[in-house]
């Protein structure tokens, strides 16, 4: 049950792209920080909740083609880099595309989608990935 | 309804996958004559869910899209019913993983919905009546499916995914609900019992005493009851298991192919199952203008019909339409899959331990 409750923990984060935005210095983080690196001591409680609007840029990508046996089903898959327009970079999946067609510079926005699973009987994970738009 | 505001739908968002499928590749595969097909069911193609898509993704794109031309604070919306097929759990609400991915408040009224292809606009009657009852401020009904056919089955060429997001509240309302009803009866038509990949369907029983029977009956009665005929009506939609049977109904009622070919959908996307009706009314509340007013019937095996009477409002023209992606453009976004891709994409083709 480790793996589930980590998981849930999280959800809200790769579920909806909440981050913190620090109240001192109005930087964004993605995933969520407790303290802004940049303003340190001065945002001390200043860290508040922030949806992030899933837009962004790719900013480099990798097309996988020695993928883990739960993954055959989609290879080759496409891991990018993503900054998204609040500030934040992070990693993930661009989907419903040919890796042909994925170029750096490239705009996309982040959809809702199934991440993985624990077999056919255990719990479902869903969280974001991105489209090209 | 004496100062008394009307209910009615709010907003609206609608998401079709984009991956299609044309009948000629799966007669091709199955040793079928495909014109013979599309001449039969009036398909010519349908949507295919990708590998990381279900029920629950498709109903949270769908909210999003109805959010996001509202502007609406997800934590406004007090109730949140969903209706599938398909829900990807057995036991575990597809509705708590949509609330949360929406943002709705913990505070809320929430449960999966199942009645073959209309529990999704049985979850409309649901919220239209807890919003009627000052019990909760908007609600949302979803109805999706990413529905199955059995390879070879006739349903193959139909069932397809998608799936509609309807808000509906008192303020600002974008069409009016007038009067809503519904007919039930035990009808042995179509089923699927419990662990189960595949439905089976009775024959004899899926026109004439299921589709026809409800559709028309609950039709009759809701023209009876306003008072109306078909020529009161600018668009009619009807739940589309196929090409064909809508538009029978439609003809057998009396509706014109100008008041519902707008709203037929499943020549193009195939049978969406619980979305099919409310993603018909998805692309006529697309183009409706203030006053248009909208006959729209579900139908679910088992079986039963829900009518709607709805009138669009002056608001629509204020309403932010193009704030998420309409059903044309959605129609337009499309990529072809053969029938190889496709078993992958619909797990026909099983894979281990795939993740999806
Ligand atoms: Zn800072």
């Amino acid at each position: 049950m480790g793996e589930v409750s980590r998981f849930w923990r999280e959800a809200v984060h790769r579920y909806r792209l909440v981050g913190h935005r620090c109240g001192n210095c109005e930087r964004t983080y993605f995933p969520p920080r407790d303290v802004c690196p940049v303003c340190h001591r001065d945002s001390v409680g200043k860290m508040k909740e922030f949806e992030l609007s899933g837009k962004g840029t790719i900013e480099s990508f990798t097309v996988i083609h020695e993928v883990p046996s739960p993954f055959v089903r989609q290879r080759p898959y496409i891991l990018a880099i993503v900054k998204l327009d609040e500030g934040p970079s992070l990693t993930a999946q661009i989907v419903d595309v040919d890796p042909g067609e994925v170029e750096i510079g490239k705009r996309v926005s982040a959809v809702f989608r199934k991440i993985a699973q624990q077999g056919s009987s255990g719990i479902i994970q869903y969280g974001y990935k991105f489209v090209l738009d | 309804m004496t100062g008394a505001l009307m209910s009615g739908i709010v907003s609206y968002g609608s998401y079709i996958p984009r991956f299609r499928i044309k009948p000629e590749e799966i007669a091709r595969v199955w040793g079928e004559d495909a014109d013979s097909i599309k001449n039969g069911i009036y398909i010519l193609s349908k949507s295919v869910p990708a590998p990381d898509e279900d029920v629950a993704t498709i109903s949270v794109e769908a909210a999003r899209n109805a959010i996001k031309r509202k502007k609406l604070d997800p934590r406004l919306i007090g109730a949140l019913y969903i209706g599938s097929e398909s829900h990807p759990y057995a036991v575990k609400p597809t509705s708590t993983i949509v609330s949360s991915a929406v943002g709705m408040d913990f505070s809320l009224f929430a449960a999966d919905y199942e009645f073959a292809c209309k529990a999704g606009t049985a979850g409309m009657q649901n919220v239209k009546a807890m919003v009627d009852s000052n019990l909760i401020k908007y609600g949302m009904a979803i109805g999706a499916d990413t529905s199955q056919g059995a390879p070879g089955d006739v349903l193959e060429y139909s069932a397809s995914a998608g799936g509609t997001a309807m808000v509906i509240g008192k303020e600002d309302v974008i069409a009016e609900i007038n009067h809503t009803l519904s007919v039930t009866s035990d009808t042995p038509d179509f089923w699927r019992r419990e662990g189960e990949p595949y439905p089976r369907h009775g024959e004899r029983f899926t026109g004439e005493p299921a589709y026809f029977r409800h559709t028309l009956s609950a039709s009759k009665l809701m023209l009876e009851n306003r008072g109306t005929t078909p020529a009161d009506y600018d668009y009619a939609v009807f739940h589309q298991p196929n090409g064909k049977f809508p538009t029978r109904a439609a003809k057998t009622l009396g509706f014109q192919e100008s008041q519902y070919k707008d709203g037929l959908l499943t020549p193009f996307i195939g049978n969406t199952y619980s979305g099919s009706m409310m993603t018909g009314l998805s692309a006529i509340l697309d183009i409706a203008k203030p006053g248009d007013r909208i006959f729209a019937v579900s139908f679910g095996s088992g079986a039963g019909s829900d009518a709607f009477d709805i009138t669009v409002t002056d608001k629509i023209d204020e309403f932010d339409r193009h704030g998420a992606p309409t059903i044309k453009e959605q129609l337009s976004k499309v990529r072809w899959l053969d029938y190889a891709l496709y078993s992958k994409f619909k797990k026909k083709l099983i894979v281990g331990d795939g993740i999806e």
